[in-house]
């Protein structure tokens, strides 16, 4: 069996190693396929599904599919980009995303895959509107789970490269969210320097470096002029 | 407290793959699971105390406060809820003097509701602690209030018992079977171990070859042959391999495996081993769901019989080296346990979310093992395959379904219960059998399935035309159908898992537009915003139970066109019927004391 | 025929029609194109007649919010909700976060003109005359209210954003922005 296996996103081939994701063969390619909770040196988790694509003609999300030989992929057909608006305007809608007053804004992912995605439509999801506390016990950190998308990076960067296991998920269903190791953040060992903490890992401003807020002036932030794509992620910008 | 949390830990030795069973004992003797004793388990086990958290917020029969010393569940299933449910709850509610969802301030006793209990054939139905009570009218609650007032324990309750193994000493539950008829595969009379004797003198190869030619699929809905799931198993090279029993049975109106349970579970067992000795494994677990607890004892006993005869342990019926052990393993309240993969998730002691596939539970389950996981009617199926042959039970059923099922008949019929009948039967078949005469609507295979109408009712029940996990609902003329709707959706929120956006949010936007076309207040074009949102849903979603959320409100929109044109009304004025100014102002006249100069046409009265 | 456009701003900041201003020159190619009904611009504080646009800035926070707003969806064939605050409550419906309260809105007003250290009020009274309108319980969105036609997110939308969109609906074509002109901040 070749180790080498070939296939199309949207009429395009692709080539990939066998056992490659369907994401990390676009990557490779340099195809950029939307994702919010996928980020480089994470295990991928499938749970944003806004990297869905259409592999021979199935629904999939191309973070943890693999690519098949010979496959077709659909990756900016008019039906993706509708589903992908779609859970984009969900995960806007579920917490409190209130863009003019947060320090994400400009280098937040959710936004900028909402410009990217050009969702200009009359809103038509209801707003949640969640009320939780915010936890600004930490001396460095903020966390604002009322801005958190679930994609759970942080979880995964604490885990899996901090080796401390900060957060993880609790609760379920629409009540999920991120819960942190103790009554509230200022009793767990985060540090600054945690991977969970960097500005790469939380897409959104939910997990806030105090002192850090709004760093860059308007028109200078990452996604000011240039769209989301590959290799242009939070965190690659410099701190003043 | 502390040390019966430490001696819980060590009875499953201290191993984290086991903390469901650890959480369910803390929960069991403590009524709760709060911080202090998250952060012991967690140190005890060698973890954190927020995965600890996550587990017990994350199951329904786990809770981060303490509870009564007796928790009372009412089923909340829209099958008990026609048949009274509400009025039951608000009697429970008033003798304890609590509202559903609190715990007396004496700290006797927690009402909660439950959203479905597996006895939609006796409803309504309530569960206190681990003992069963059914057919509940009013009176009877009064006497089961004032009972466990006086100090009855809820086991005591119990005065009279169920038909045939209801009655056991083990399980005394006053649960009745309900068989209402009886087929040539299961119900019948059946051959103690026939099926395994025959296999152990075959080639594992000849009893999947037998499976194949059976036609035999998953019981469970989802139709996937079962001899190609057991050979992909047997196939995938490995030190270990499982064999897992579902017996979480959780889709609302669905009861024939509490039956199974109860009457065959001897025979499902078998089926156990049978697989355990075609795909070569040693080790089998049963998930039994929290609310079939009752049952525990009785299978223990089961498996314990079956180790003194030999028939499980080593050397099984004296077929050298062919050994096989199976353990029990508690769910505790999650319906998406019931997806394969989240009940593996469960089993190592994880949250109950389904696992990305590929790779497959049959190439990699359980610890990472390949592992067959399959329902209990399914296991009984292939004891009496293997005993009867591949070719008899295809002699059954339809083309791509073959053999009996057994169907869970409830709701507007005269005789609800359990039917075994030939799969490709009709929907009218079945009613006629069951007696339901007034019938106007079926939701076939629970609220994940289809809700059909009356010209609908030659249709058939197999994979084919209306595949079903065995759930018929019968419904009739006087039921609202956008009640049922908003029911099923209220189930699947309070039951997604949450991990992926599609079901987490957008099932919660779906109900808020029904509740919205419920109250008159939508106009056409509110149904394709439901179509497209359902689409999203349906087409995104990570799992089953995603993929099949929106379809009550997707069936119906299909089925009963004229349940939503009677209650849509266009406006024209573009303003939303939906906001309520006289709501809106409530509290701020309140507050400044002071009427409204616009919105109270009295005004200039006062 | 020249349309008609009327403007108003309901719980905002006036920063969206700042950013109107903001189009510079291209003002008075505006007015060859449209008239100006009700709106602050020009002062108008009732409609004349039935209009082709109604720009609105702001969510709704009080009675007086929610009536302008009706009588904008009834005056005009196409409502837009213009800015942050139009489109999903904005800075104020930061007010929607004290749900988790008893008593939300007495909260609210207790922390404005009592409770908090910045207050400077001698009279200790939370200002309650009758000529202002009554607060709702929470803040709504202009969605909440109305049917709302096209949406112009950004706080404020740049006048490029604004004129786009303009000239877009004033010629019946769709709304086309560059990468930079859409703005959610």
């Amino acid at each position: 069996m070749s180790k080498i296996l070939k296939f199309e996103i949207d009429g395009v081939e692709i080539e990939a190693r066998r056992g490659q994701s369907i994401m990390q063969a676009a990557d490779d390619a340099g195809v950029y396929i939307p994702r919010l909770c996928d980020v480089e040196g994470l295990e991928p988790q499938g749970s944003c599904r806004v990297c869905v694509v259409k592999q021979n003609g199935r629904v999939v999300s191309a973070c943890t599919q693999p690519a098949i030989e010979g496959s077709q992929v659909e990756n900016e057909t008019e039906e993706i980009l509708g589903y992908r608006r779609d859970l984009v305007r969900m995960l806007y809608h579920e917490g409190n995303h209130l863009c003019p007053i947060c320090e994400a804004s400009g280098r937040c992912e959710l936004q900028a895959m909402g410009y990217r995605l050009g969702i200009t439509q009359a809103t038509k999801y209801p707003y949640l509107q969640p009320v939780r506390p915010v936890d600004a016990s930490h001396p460095d950190i903020v966390l604002d789970t009322n801005r958190c998308i679930l994609c759970g990076r942080c979880i995964r960067a604490s885990r899996d490269v901090d080796g401390k296991h900060v957060f993880e998920y609790v609760g379920r269903g629409i009540n999920k969210r991120v819960g942190v190791n103790g009554n509230r953040l200022a009793d767990t060992d985060v540090e600054l320097k945690d991977r969970a903490i960097d500005l790469a890992t939380c897409p959104v401003g939910c997990i806030i470096q105090k002192g850090q807020g709004f760093f860059a002036p308007i028109g200078e932030r990452q996604f000011d002029k240039r769209p989301i794509t590959l290799g242009v992620g939070p965190g690659k910008e410099k701190k003043t | 407290m502390n040390s019966r949390i430490i001696s819980a830990c060590r009875r499953y030795a201290n191993d984290p793959g086991r903390l469901m069973d650890i959480l369910l004992d803390v929960q069991r003797d403590l009524k709760g699971v709060e911080p202090a004793a998250m952060e012991l388990i967690a140190d005890q086990l060698g973890i954190t105390r927020v995965e600890v958290e996550g587990m017990v917020t994350f199951y329904s029969f786990f809770s981060d406060k303490i509870k009564g010393d007796v928790v009372i569940r009412l089923c909340g299933d829209i099958v008990d809820r026609h048949a009274g449910g509400r009025e039951i709850a608000k009697i429970f509610s008033e003798e304890l003097g609590i509202a559903v969802g609190e715990t007396s301030a004496d700290g006797r006793f927690s009402l909660e509701q439950t959203p479905f209990l597996g006895m939609s054939d006796q409803a309504p139905a309530a569960m206190i602690d681990q003992t069963i009570v059914t057919c509940l009218s009013p009176e009877k609650v009064r006497h089961i209030c004032s009972s466990l007032k006086a100090g009855v324990r809820p086991e005591g309750l119990v005065t009279a018992h169920g038909d045939g193994n209801n009655g056991h000493p083990l399980i005394r539950a006053e649960v009745s079977n309900n068989i209402r008829h009886a087929g040539e595969v299961l119900l019948c009379q059946v051959p103690a171990n026939a099926g395994l004797h025959g296999c152990l003198l075959l080639q594992p190869r000849k009893i999947l070859d037998e499976l194949e030619e059976s036609g035999l699929t998953g019981r469970g809905g989802a139709g996937f042959p079962t001899g190609r799931k057991w050979r992909v198993a047997a196939d995938t090279p490995a030190q270990q391999r499982y064999v897992i029993c579902n017996a979480d049975e959780g889709e609302p109106g669905t009861f024939k495996d509490r039956v199974l349970l109860t009457e065959r579970a001897d025979l499902m067992v078998e089926g156990m081993t049978i697989a355990a000795f075609a795909i070569g494994s040693s080790a089998g677990i049963i998930y039994l769901r929290a609310e079939y607890g009752y049952l525990r004892a009785y299978l223990e006993s089961v498996l314990q019989a079956r180790r003194e005869q030999g028939l499980l342990g080593r050397d099984i019926s004296g077929k050298q080296g062919f050994e096989f052990d199976i353990r029990i393993q508690m769910g505790a309240g999650a319906y998406i346990c019931g997806e394969e993969s989240a009940l593996i998730s469960s089993c190592e002691g994880l949250r109950g979310e389904p696992k990305n596939r590929p790779p497959f539970p049959v190439e990699s389950g359980y610890l990472g093992f390949p592992t067959v996981v399959d329902n209990v009617e399914t296991f009984c199926c292939v004891s009496r395959i293997m005993d009867r042959g591949g070719a008899w039970f295809g002699g059954f059923g339809t083309g791509k379904s073959t053999g009996t099922k057994l169907f869970s008949v409830s709701g507007d019929c005269a005789r609800p219960g359990v039917y075994e009948l030939p799969f490709g039967i009709t929907v009218r078949e079945l009613l006629e059998r069951a007696d339901a005469a007034e019938a106007a609507a079926v939701q076939v295979g629970g609220p994940s399935g289809e809700m059909i109408n009356m010209g609908q009712f030659d249709r058939r029940l197999c994979l084919e035309d209306l595949p079903t996990g065995g759930s018929v609902m019968v419904f009739s003329l006087h039921r609202n159908i956008l009640e049922i709707v908003d029911y099923f959706l209220e189930f699947f929120i309070e039951e997604s898992c949450g991990y992926c956006t599609p079901c987490r949010v957008g099932n919660v936007f779906l109900r808020k537009r029904i509740e919205k076309v419920r109250r008159g207040l939508c106009e056409r074009e509110d149904l394709d915003y439901l179509k497209e949102l359902g689409k999203t849903i349906s087409m995104t979603s990570r799992c089953g139970l995603g993929r099949t959320s929106p379809n009550p409100v997707l069936s119906t929109i299909r089925n009963f066109p004229l349940v939503y044109a009677v209650l849509l009304k266009e406006h024209g004025d573009g303003v939303q019927a939906s906001f309520d100014i006289q709501s809106a102002l409530e509290e701020s006249r309140r507050l400044a004391k002071r009427r409204s100069m616009i919105y109270d046409p009295n005004y200039d009265e006062t | 025929m020249k349309k008609r456009i009327a403007t108003v701003s309901l719980a905002g900041c006036f920063g969206c029609h700042m950013s109107l201003l903001d189009i510079d020159e291209r003002l008075l190619e505006l007015l060859q194109q449209v008239d100006f009904d009700r709106s602050p611009l020009n002062d108008l504080k009732r409609f004349t007649r039935r209009c082709d646009i109604g720009l609105v800035e702001g969510g709704c926070c009080n009675e007086e919010n929610v009536h302008t707003l009706q009588e904008f969806r009834r005056n005009c064939d196409v409502l837009v909700a213009v800015g942050q605050c139009a489109v999903m409550g904005g800075l104020p419906v930061m007010r929607n976060a004290i749900m988790h309260s008893d008593d939300p809105l007495r909260e609210c007003l207790e922390t404005a003109y009592l409770n908090s250290d910045k207050v400077y009020n001698p009279s200790n009274r939370i200002p309650s005359d009758e000529a202002l309108p009554l607060m709702l319980d929470k803040v709504y969105t202009l969605a909440d209210v109305v049917k709302v036609d096209y949406q112009i997110p950004g706080c404020p939308p740049s006048g490029d954003t604004l004129w786009n969109t303009l000239k877009a609906l004033l010629a019946g074509r769709p709304v086309e922005l560059t990468y930079e002109q859409l703005r959610y901040d």
